[in-house]
């Protein structure tokens, strides 16, 4: 049994009197597509940057591949793919000219691996265009071929498809989920809840501590505990604040044209029902809900 | 009552790239508007025109009444405007800040005091009045930008991509913000919102939304109206191995479209769904050699419909 891709234990990192990172645990095993959630600032990209032997942790430990991930970030190195968010791509060179650049940053010499990743990505007959003339989604695509030419067994993607729309954003994801079918194992890290939705297992971050890491549908169930409902009514302010105020609401939000709550199971549409004609409140529509990672993030944070 | 924000046939070109396409626009006060599209869309060239920043090549706009680029000053005095690279003196005080803005825009100051906190008070931020800007959480910094831009009562309110980065608890902070400030008009008065995004979670909490691709409005409605396009034509398919699974799928007749989405599939399906489907996908997939575990209906999502209508778009 090969060992996980990635162990990290009490991984912390520090700036002056700042925890970037404060004392995360976690493991990641082949094959599997991890998404790391948090907003800006929460600690993501500090902590690949730890796991890329780039930053020394200030306590803590994290194997890569099996190999330390700061003594040995060589080896790391060999193994693992990056895609930032900002990365450098050579606007005045082709498609082709960028690979065999970056190829050759890794040492490779062989035509077909080039070859190879072209096809991977789907960029296969646009070796010559100029990368300055790509679209977003194209530019992700060479982004991630870079990545991918030297054959890692390991990926970490930065913010991967900020900017670009949701077939490109498919399209994209594709290309993850055959990866991840051929073994390759992904941390990807995004702030944005429907982009983890894709992933296998997330964890959610925040102010440098992992406060969850589980599949979309164990978090829902374990976090988001009661039911959602959306409610419809012309009177949007003074129908949350009732329904704020009552003891089976755990969570009541303004969603535009409606209002969205999360209740105690069986309070139910009499429940919500029963509020309003209290407080002489009219009533369109009452329908169920489905719990978002949102709901998760924001269960976690108040705890 | 008339439309705050009224373009009719908009269109804007760089050089040879068509970036604004024939859109027009219709905002009535206390709705909330959301411009969804991806980076390159059209969006924010499309804001950019409806606040006069950029001169169109033909069509019109009207704020409040006001053609923009006709009647200038009178149409700016009813904008709010919150660009995506906002910015803010960060060695002046959050009071500061405000107080700048409303100067420039010429409030009296004996005007611009009471307008202030009252505006902090909205936002969330009086507590922190003499703080520095450059001491600010980045949410709090998107709701100063917010007071900022709403510190002259405008009526009319563009906010390009306001809560790109920002912590998802701030972000329902600030669209709650945003929400009250349309739903209170005797407090508020009347406004209209036009908010642009990228992300389609945001998109299902404006009123109306208009889908961009390509400088042209594809498509446009609430988004109850936007997901009935699709009523009843995703389904939510459970199985192994999922990527087996989902080749056997992909060439079922009545299935248009399969998607992976973690643990399971999405399918959109070529008419609603019925049992039958189900039934035939718990015959086809051991065939094929995996294992069928659930399929239920789910309801479609903004994400869905776009991806539909791009579809119907390369079909034809």
């Amino acid at each position: 049994m090969n060992p996980p891709a990635i162990e990290v234990t009490n991984l912390t990192r520090l700036f002056g009197d700042f925890v970037a990172v404060d004392h995360i645990s976690f493991k990641v095993n082949e094959g599997e597509i991890v998404g790391y959630l948090g907003p800006n600032g929460c600690g993501k990209t500090t902590t690949i940057r730890m796991l890329l032997g780039l930053l020394k942790p200030s306590e803590g430990k994290a194997t890569v591949l099996g190999y330390d991930a700061f003594s040995q970030s060589e080896e790391v190195r060999l193994r693992t793919g990056y895609m930032s968010q900002k990365f450098a791509i050579y606007d005045d060179l082709t498609v082709r000219e960028n690979l065999d650049f970056y190829g050759g940053v890794y040492g490779l010499k062989k035509n077909g691996q080039i070859s190879e990743t072209l096809e991977k990505v789907g960029l296969t007959g646009h070796e010559t265009l100029l990368t300055r003339e790509l679209s977003a989604g194209w530019r992700q695509r060479l982004a991630l071929a870079i990545a991918l030419v030297h054959r890692p067994r390991l990926l970490f993607l930065d913010e991967p498809t900020s900017g670009v729309d949701p077939n490109a954003r498919r399209a994209f994801w594709d290309l993850i989920y055959d990866l991840s079918g051929q073994g390759v194992t992904i941390l990807v890290t995004t702030h944005y809840m429907d982009e983890a939705e894709y992933c296998g297992r997330v964890g959610m971050m925040r102010g440098g501590q992992l406060l969850a890491m589980d599949t979309p549908g164990a978090l829902k169930a374990q976090f988001v505990q009661g039911e959602v409902w959306e409610v419809y009514t012309g009177a949007l302010l003074e129908g949350i604040k009732a329904l704020s105020q009552a003891r089976e609401v755990a969570h009541a939000s303004l969603a535009g044209d409606h209002l969205r709550l999360i209740a105690t199971p069986g309070f139910g549409e009499a429940g919500i029902q029963r509020l309003f004609q209290a407080a002489r409140l009219e009533l369109t529509l009452i329908q169920r809900g489905e719990p978002t990672l949102e709901d998760v993030f924001t269960a976690l944070v108040k705890k | 009552m008339a439309d705050l924000i009224a373009a009719l046939h908009l269109h804007k070109a760089f050089g040879s790239l068509q970036a604004v396409k024939d859109v027009s626009l219709s905002i009535p006060a206390g709705q909330i508007y959301g411009l969804v599209g991806a980076d390159g869309a059209g969006k924010t060239t499309t804001i950019r025109l409806l606040c006069g920043a950029l001169k169109g090549d033909s069509g019109e706009t009207r704020i409040a009444g006001y053609e923009i680029n006709r009647q200038t000053e009178e149409a700016r005095a009813h904008i709010g405007y919150l660009s995506q690279r906002f910015s803010l003196y960060e060695d002046l005080t959050v009071l500061e800040n405000i107080r700048f803005f409303a100067e420039v825009r010429g409030m009296q100051a004996s005007e611009w005091r009471p307008r202030c906190m009252e505006i902090l008070e909205f936002v969330g931020l009086a507590a922190f009045k003499d703080r520095l800007a450059g001491m600010l959480s980045g949410g709090m910094k998107q709701k100063l930008g917010l007071a900022s831009a709403l510190v002259t009562r405008p009526k009319v309110l563009l906010l390009d991509e306001p809560t790109t980065g920002v912590d998802p608890v701030t972000r329902q902070d600030f669209w709650q913000l945003i929400i009250r400030l349309v739903a209170s008009p005797e407090e508020t008065g009347e406004v209209a919102v036009l908010i642009s995004t990228p992300y389609m979670d945001e998109a299902a909490r404006c009123h109306r939304v208009g889908f961009m691709r390509k400088g042209a409005l594809i498509a446009e409605g609430t988004p109850g109206q936007l997901r009935a396009r699709l009523n009843g034509r995703v389904m939510e398919l459970r199985g192994s191995p999922l990527p087996l699974v989902k080749q056997v799928v992909s060439g079922q007749p009545g299935v248009e479209d399969v998607r992976a989405f973690g643990d399971r599939l999405h399918l959109r399906l070529k008419e609603a769904y019925s049992p039958q489907i189900a039934a035939s996908l718990k015959k086809i997939i051991p065939a094929g050699g995996g294992t069928f575990v659930d399929a239920r209906p789910v309801p479609p999502t903004l994400e869905d419909v776009f991806m539909a209508l791009a579809h119907e778009e390369n079909q034809e």
